[in-house]
């Protein structure tokens, strides 16, 4: 009995294996060496009639695929179960393929639009990927405050420290992710957002836990809506939220904070497994053209790296200008950071303490 | 036994034997895999013991305290409810249990959202208060706000133990006590409560238990500054991506549940206090 009991177990056990395997994406077969790209990038992240707009360009043919988490995409590129030409991660997704050696290094003489790409992002873009070999930016932004001009007054709030003040009592939000949460108070406190330093972490959640009382709300995703239903005036945010909160309701500022804040970008990589390399480059220079990058900003308003297409807002939308969604105050920006892997170790160390600070 | 029927045993309690082992035992051995082991595969009872680090012992002590709270007024709430029940007629009995388990057919998370929109800042309780001229007050995002989801979440799986246990008392139990000479006070704490303890801790289980490893009231209506043993092992298994503290932590709100069935054996033998 108990012999037939395992070889059940053992049956079913590969039957859940097999339902479990076979989600992999299927690709349509285009004969090798046909002119196609396979580009791979997040939904609703690019404006469809660039796609067609390259297409008639090159005839080059595009087969796009999307995803929604970068955690998503990487099985995916590094089991080698479809072989994608181009990708669009985040840096931090950048940096680990990068160390596990899932990148092809860009031919930078097939990109001449490179020229384009700001010399600050250019610099940011150095600390994950050295040289700017492997990766170019296709969007980015920061995280900062935003805040209801009906309710507190504009220039009120500059900097992270205004949001531990006893007079916005239950009107601020809060990010509840852990990374976001204690960059803010590591950046208050003057410390960088990728301390493996016990001491500073030690600092940052008794600052956390003094501030949990003033807190309206930890949340992520709703405090877009939080603000713009006017259920508490004060808000941790993405930058890239900004332009869509403000087009609903336009008493709501964005600042980035004096003390510095996080800084994140999107970019194209050529995975090392793809097959057309030629035509991924050629899709990273159409995307890098001007005109092309204005033509995005215009579709999913996300701040550009591209110079030229910096232009061309400012011509289009002078109103942007003075925007620190888009064009953050130097000084600022200056003091911003990427966040880099720190290892499971620390991670640890982070989760310990940040549960502490949660359950306090 | 011959080969037929044990073929025509086999055929009919295999969906049966299917469902337990991939719902139950599979998912218990692989807790017990998880939970029992480090990120190298040794063996190690780490995970189980994290329990009192203290951020993990102050979740787990205010999962206790909030479920036991609500608990306690799950049962003042359904306990006159089901002798009300018992005395009632038919149709009005039939609608009485209707009203309060309708809102059961409906979404849990829809519900708990639904407290959200009342609960609010700018929500629909404060809007009445402000129309009224009363200041606004703050409901959401406070301990109160998860006790109450709590209770109006778990509130049925009180009422259904408690009413069948005691309709099943008959009523010249309580004519006798009556001849007897006893009060109506007397009756309800000499006859009612003590016949009906299978109901009681049938239902105490079936509300606390729940209320104990909740993650998803206490994320909605404590706006993420609550923090209960449920939201840790959550975040263990989701953000944190360290399954092995996850099921340790696991392991551990098992044996919650191991009392309350030894509970649930020892005084509700017949199984009288059972839903069905």
């Amino acid at each position: 009995m108990r012999k037939r009991f395992f070889v059940f177990l053992l049956i079913f056990s590969l039957f859940m294996c097999a339902c479990g395997a076979d989600d992999g994406g299927d690709q349509p077969e285009v004969p090798a060496g046909s002119n196609v790209v396979y580009v791979y990038n997040y939904g609703d992240y690019i404006d469809p009639d660039i796609i067609d707009m390259f297409e008639e360009e090159t005839g080059i043919k595009v087969i796009y695929d999307t995803f929604d988490t970068n955690e998503e995409m990487y099985p995916i590129i590094s089991s080698g179960s479809v072989r994608y030409d181009v990708v669009c991660p985040s840096e931090y997704m950048v940096e680990k393929m990068l160390a596990n050696g899932l990148l092809a290094e860009i031919d930078l003489d097939n990109v001449p639009n490179f020229q384009y790409i700001t010399e600050s992002c250019r610099q940011f873009a150095e600390s994950y990927d050295p040289g700017n070999k492997h990766s170019i930016p296709y969007t980015w932004g920061t995280v900062g405050i935003m805040y209801d001009t009906d309710y507190i007054e504009e220039g009120s709030i500059t900097k992270w420290s205004d949001l531990w003040k006893e007079e916005y009592r239950d009107e601020v939000m809060m990010m509840d992710s852990l990374r976001d949460i204690y960059m803010v108070a590591l950046k208050q406190l003057g410390y960088s957002a990728n301390t493996t330093n016990e001491q500073e972490l030690r600092e940052a959640t008794d600052l956390l836990i003094a501030q949990k009382d003033l807190v309206y709300k930890y949340a992520t995703d709703a405090i877009r809506d939080f603000l713009l239903n006017e259920s508490a005036s004060i808000g941790v945010i993405y930058s890239g939220e900004v332009l869509y909160c403000q087009e609903e309701d336009d008493s709501l500022v964005y600042v980035l904070p004096e003390e510095g804040s996080n800084v994140w970008f999107d970019s194209w990589v050529i995975p090392a497994n793809c097959r057309n390399k030629e035509n991924a480059e050629a899709w990273i220079n159409f995307m890098c053209r001007p005109e092309i990058a204005f033509k995005t900003f215009e579709y999913i308003y996300y701040a550009t790296p591209n110079q030229g297409a910096i232009e061309m807002i400012e011509e289009e939308y002078p109103e942007f200008m003075d925007n620190m969604a888009l064009f953050p105050d130097e000084e600022a920006l200056a003091k911003c950071e990427i966040y880099h892997y720190l290892g499971s170790e620390a991670d640890q160390m982070y989760n310990r303490y940040w549960k502490e600070f949660k359950a306090y | 036994m011959s080969r037929n029927k044990q073929l025509r045993n086999l055929s009919l309690s295999g969906p049966y034997l299917f469902w337990i082992i991939g719902g139950t035992l599979i998912p218990l051995v692989m807790m017990l895999w998880y939970g029992l082991t480090a990120d190298d595969g040794s063996f190690t009872l780490a995970n189980v013991l994290a329990i009192g680090e203290p951020g993990h012992a102050k979740a787990l002590g205010q999962a206790l305290l909030y479920s036991a709270i609500s608990t306690v007024i799950c049962f003042l709430l359904a306990f006159p409810l089901a002798v009300i029940l018992r005395k009632s007629k038919m149709g009005v009995k039939g609608f009485i249990l209707f009203v309060f388990i309708l809102p059961m057919w409906m979404n849990f998370l829809l519900r708990t959202m639904a407290w959200q929109v009342l609960l609010e800042k700018g929500g629909v309780i404060n809007g009445v208060l402000t129309w009224m001229g009363l200041p606004r007050m703050r409901l959401i995002n406070t301990p109160g706000a998860i006790i109450m989801g709590m209770v109006y979440d778990f509130l049925p799986f009180m009422i259904m133990p408690l009413y069948n246990v005691m309709s099943k008392i008959e009523n010249s139990v309580i004519e006798a006590a009556k001849d007897l000479g006893a009060s109506d006070w007397q009756v309800l704490y000499k006859v009612l409560l003590p016949l009906s303890v299978p109901g009681i801790v049938s239902g105490v289980t079936m509300v606390f238990v729940p209320a104990l490893t909740t993650f998803v009231i206490s994320n909605m209506l404590g706006g993420g500054k609550i923090f209960l043993i449920g939201n840790v092992i959550e975040h263990e298994f989701t953000v944190g991506d360290n399954w092995h503290l996850g099921a340790g932590l696991s392991l551990v709100m098992m044996v919650f549940i191991l009392i309350s069935m030894a509970f649930i054996a020892k005084f509700d033998k017949n199984g009288e206090g059972n839903l069905i």
